[in-house]
C-alpha cells in the first residue's frame, strides 16, 4: 500500500515521459490521472490507518549507501506526519492532475506537462516518506528540478526560462545551507537516520563545533543552516524572490508547486526535524522572527500587486511566514495544520484564477478585468469560498473556514508562547491578517466586479470553464470549507497527543500550544476582527469609492512605489550579487575560457597547424622546374656526400 | 699538335649537360625548351659513355649510348605527344602558366 502510494505517480510518469508519443495525449492525460487516482485512495487509506488507527510503520526497500561508517537506505517512513502530507499531497495532485486535463487541453505537448506533475509528485512523496537526511535530500532536489522544469515549461518564452532559473539558482543558496546542515549532523552524530539522531539530539545540547575558529554551539548551527534551506525552498524573506516569478510556469503548475506542495515543504522539514530544533531556542527564534517578518512583508507587497497570480503568490509567501513562525514557537502541529488547509484553499485560489485566465482569453493583469462575476458565476463562487478560507472568517464557536481555525491558533499560540519574538510575530501576523483579507477582497473585487475594462472581443469570449476543470475545484473547495472544522481536534486540539504521538516533539516548556487555548478573548477574536475590517475597507476602496485606491497611491507615492517594487528586493540583489556575479562570469568567459583554454588549447593548436601547414604549401609552386632543381640539389648533395665520405680512399675535407 | 684526349671530351659532355640544366630552369618561355634540354643532357651522358668505352676499349659503352638514345627516342615521341593534349586542353605550353600542382 505505502509503495503503491508512493511509486504509482512514478509509473504513470514514466508512461507518459517515454511512451507518450505512442499513447498520445489522451492516453497520456488517462495513464496519469489514473495513476494518480490510485495514488490517493492508498494516501488516504495509509492516512486512515496510519494517523488515525496509529498504526505506523516504516517500509524498507533496499540500501542506497552502505559506507563504512556512513549507511543510508532507501525506506517509507510513515507516522502521522508523513501521512498527512501524503494524504493532502496525493489528494491535491489529483485534482490538479485533473484540472490540467482541461487547463492544458490546448498545449502541443501534454504528455511532457502530464509526466512532469505525475514526476514531481512522486519526488515530493519520497521527500514527505523520508526516514534519513539524504532521501530527504533527493526528494529535495527533485522537487527542485521539477519546479525548474515546470516554470520554464512553455520553453519559448524568455522570461519563463528567466524565471527558471532564478528559481533554481536561488534554490541552489538555500541547499547549500542545507547540504551543509546535514553534514553537520553527521559530524555531530554519525549518522543520518532519523531515528538516531533525534535519540541523540538531547545529549548534544552542550556540543560545540568549531566555525571559522569561533566555538560555537553545534544544535543551532545545524539547525540554522537547515532552516537556510527550508527558507529558499518555502521562499521566506531573503530568498523568496523566485517565487513571485515562478507564477511564469502554467497555472496548474503554480497551484501544485508552488502554493500546495513544493514550497511547504521547508515548513515540513522543520516540523520533522523538531527533535533537533526543540532543543536550541536560538535557532526557533531565528525561525520566528524570519517567519514572521515575511508573513508581513509578503502581505504588503500583495497589496499592490496588480498580476493577478502575483498577488495570489505573495499570499502564499505570507501564507508560509505563519506556518514557519508557528513552528518557530514549538507549535509545530498548528503550522502542519495550516498547512494543510492552506494546501486546499490555495490550490483552489490558483485553480480559480486559472479559470479566470482561461476565461479571458490569457490576460492576468487584473486592471483590465472586472465585471465577470455574472459571466463565470461558478468561478466566482469557488473564489468566494477561497478568500474566505484564506482570510480566515467564521463564527467563533460555530463554524468557520479553513484558516478560521488554523491561523488563529498560530496567532494564539504566537501569543500563548511569551517570548519576545513570538510577540513580534504575534503583532506582525495579526496585521498580515488585515492585508490579507484586503488585498483578496481587492482582488475579487478589482476581478469580479465593477465595470469591465477588458476590450469588447475579450469580453465576449468569456465563457465559464469545462466540468473537468471545475470538478476538481468543488473538491477543493469542500476541502476548504470543512478541512479546518473536521481537522482543528486532531491536529491542535483536544486529541492532538494521540493524534501526533511521536512524530512531533515538544518540550514541555514549550507548550505554547496548550497556552494557545486559554488565551484571553481578544487575542483570539482580534484577526477576525481585523480580517472583517480588511474587507470593509477593500469594498470601501474598490465599489463604493473607486477613487480612494489612486489617491492614496498618489499621497503616499514613496511607500506605493516601495511595495509596487516589491520593497527593492531585486534590485538589490541585482546590484549586489547579480552584476558581480555577471562580471565575474564574462571575465572567465572571455579571459578565462576564451583567450588561456581556447587560446593555448585547442583554438591555439588549430591556429598554429594552420600557419604550419600554409606554409609547407607554399613549397609545392607547380611548376615543373621547381620540382626539378630540388631534384638536381638533392642528387648534388647525394653525390657530393657519397664521394666525400664513403669512397674508399677518398680525401676527406 | 693538340691531342683530343678523353679530358676533352668529358669537358665537352660536362658542358653540354650543364648547358641542359640551365636549358630547363632558366627557361621561362615553352615545355619544347625543356625537352630539347633533356635531350641535351641525354647526348651529354651519351659522350660520356662513347668517351669512356673508347678510352677503356670495352665496347659495352657503346652498346648502352644506343640504348640510350632508343629510349630518347621513345622519351621525345611521348612528351610531344603530351605536349600536344596539354596544348589541346589549355590553350598553352608557357611554362609559368603550368602550375596546376601549385599547393
Amino acid at each position: 500500500m505505502s509503495v503503491a502510494a508512493v511509486f504509482l505517480p512514478l509509473l504513470g510518469a514514466f508512461i507518459a515521459g517515454f511512451f507518450g508519443r505512442w499513447i498520445g495525449d489522451r492516453g497520456a492525460q488517462l495513464v496519469t490521472c489514473l495513476a494518480m487516482v490510485g495514488s490517493a485512495v492508498a494516501g488516504v487509506v495509509l492516512f486512515v490507518q496510519v494517523a488515525l488507527n496509529g498504526q505506523e510503520f516504516v517500509t524498507p526497500l533496499f540500501s542506497f549507501i552502505d559506507a563504512v561508517q556512513l549507511q543510508v537506505d532507501w525506506a517509507l517512513k510513515f507516522d502521522t506526519l508523513s501521512a498527512v502530507m501524503v494524504a493532502m499531497v496525493t489528494v491535491v495532485s489529483t485534482m490538479i492532475h485533473i484540472y490540467s486535463v482541461g487547463y492544458m487541453a490546448e498545449d502541443p505537448s501534454i504528455p511532457r506537462f502530464m509526466a512532469y506533475l505525475s514526476f514531481f509528485t512522486f519526488f515530493m512523496l519520497a521527500l514527505v516518506t523520508s526516514d534519513n537526511f539524504v532521501q530527504l535530500f533527493f526528494g529535495w532536489e527533485g522537487v527542485g528540478l521539477l519546479s525548474y522544469l515546470l516554470i520554464g515549461f512553455w520553453y519559448d518564452r524568455p522570461t519563463a526560462n528567466a524565471a527558471a532559473i532564478k528559481a533554481f539558482v536561488v534554490n541552489r543558496i538555500g541547499d547549500f545551507g542545507f547540504a551543509l546542515g546535514i553534514f553537520a549532523v553527521f559530524s555531530l552524530f554519525g549518522t543520518l537516520h532519523f531515528d538516531e539522531v533525534f535519540r541523540a539530539a538531547p545529549n548534544q545540547v552542550r556540543a560545540t563545533l568549531n566555525f571559522l575558529g569561533w566555538q560555537v554551539p553545534a544544535l543551532t548551527v545545524t539547525c540554522i543552516l537547515l532552516f537556510v534551506g527550508a527558507m529558499g525552498k518555502s521562499a521566506q524573506i531573503g530568498l523568496h524572490t523566485w517565487l513571485p516569478d515562478a507564477m511564469e510556469g502554467p497555472t496548474p503548475v503554480s497551484a501544485l508547486i508552488h502554493a500546495a506542495t513544493m514550497v511547504t515543504a521547508g515548513v515540513f522539514m522543520v516540523a520533522r526535524l523538531s527533535p533537533l530544533f526543540e532543543y536550541s531556542p536560538t535557532a526557533l527564534a531565528v525561525v520566528v522572527v524570519i517567519g514572521g517578518t515575511t508573513a508581513l512583508f509578503a502581505a504588503t507587497v500583495g497589496v499592490t500587486q496588480t498580476d493577478i497570480k502575483r498577488v495570489i503568490a505573495y499570499s502564499t509567501c505570507s501564507q508560509l511566514g505563519y506556518m514557519f513562525f508557528a513552528a518557530g514557537v514549538s507549535a509545530y502541529s498548528a503550522a502542519i495544520f495550516h498547512l494543510a488547509t492552506h494546501a486546499f484553499f490555495k490550490a483552489l485560489l490558483f485553480l480559480g484564477a486559472g479559470s479566470v485566465i482561461h476565461a479571458m482569453s490569457g490576460e492576468q493583469d487584473m486592471r483590465k478585468m472586472g465585471g465577470l462575476w455574472r459571466l463565470i458565476w461558478m468561478t466566482y463562487i469557488l473564489m468566494w469560498i477561497g478568500n474566505l478560507a484564506l482570510a480566515g472568517i467564521g463564527i467563533p464557536g460555530v463554524f468557520g473556514f479553513a484558516g478560521f481555525y488554523s491561523k488563529d491558533v498560530i496567532l494564539e499560540a504566537a501569543w500563548a508562547s511569551g517570548t519576545s519574538v513570538g510577540l513580534y510575530a504575534f503583532v506582525l501576523g495579526t496585521f498580515a491578517a488585515f492585508l490579507t483579507a484586503f488585498y483578496s477582497w481587492r482582488l475579487l473585487f478589482l476581478t469580479f466586479h465593477g465595470e469591465p475594462r477588458a476590450d469588447h472581443d475579450t469580453m465576449h469570449h468569456v465563457h465559464e470553464s469545462p466540468p473537468v476543470m471545475i470538478l476538481p475545484l468543488v473538491v477543493l473547495a469542500i476541502g476548504a470549507v470543512i478541512a479546518g472544522f473536521l481537522g482543528f481536534d486532531f491536529f491542535v486540539g483536544e486529541g492532538r497527543e494521540h493524534f501526533w504521538r511521536e512524530s512531533i516533539l515538544v518540550l514541555p516548556d514549550h507548550a505554547s500550544l496548550e497556552g494557545a487555548h486559554h488565551v484571553p478573548a481578544w487575542v483570539s477574536n482580534l484577526p477576525l476582527l481585523l480580517a472583517l475590517a480588511g474587507i470593509a475597507v477593500a469594498y470601501l476602496a474598490y465599489i463604493s469609492r473607486p477613487g480612494i485606491p489612486a489617491a492614496a497611491a498618489q499621497r503616499f507615492r514613496p511607500i506605493y512605489l516601495f511595495l509596487l517594487n516589491k520593497w527593492y528586493f531585486d534590485e538589490l540583489y541585482d546590484f549586489i550579487f547579480v552584476r558581480g556575479a555577471m562580471l565575474i562570469g564574462f571575465g572567465l568567459w572571455k579571459g578565462g575560457d576564451g583567450a588561456v583554454i581556447d587560446g593555448l588549447g585547442p583554438d591555439g593548436l588549430a591556429a598554429t597547424t594552420q600557419r604550419a601547414s600554409v606554409g609547407t604549401s607554399r613549397l609545392q609552386t607547380g611548376y615543373v622546374y621547381h620540382y626539378a632543381f630540388a631534384m638536381l640539389i638533392g642528387v648534388v648533395l647525394l653525390v657530393s656526400w657519397y664521394l666525400a665520405f664513403q669512397v674508399p680512399g677518398a680525401v676527406r675535407p | 699538335m693538340l691531342e683530343i684526349g678523353l679530358s676533352h671530351y668529358l669537358t665537352l659532355a660536362s658542358i653540354l649537360f650543364t648547358l641542359g640544366i640551365f636549358g630547363i630552369f632558366l627557361n621561362r618561355k615553352n615545355v619544347i625548351v625543356i625537352l630539347m634540354s633533356i635531350e641535351l643532357m641525354l647526348l651529354a651522358v651519351n659522350i660520356n659513355f662513347v668517351a669512356f668505352s673508347a678510352f677503356l676499349g670495352d665496347l659495352v659503352g657503346q652498346v648502352f649510348a644506343m640504348f640510350v638514345l632508343t629510349v630518347a627516342a621513345a622519351e621525345a615521341a611521348i612528351g610531344l605527344a603530351i605536349l600536344v593534349v596539354y596544348f589541346r586542353n589549355r590553350g598553352t605550353i608557357e611554362v609559368e602558366d603550368i602550375n596546376l600542382m601549385k599547393g
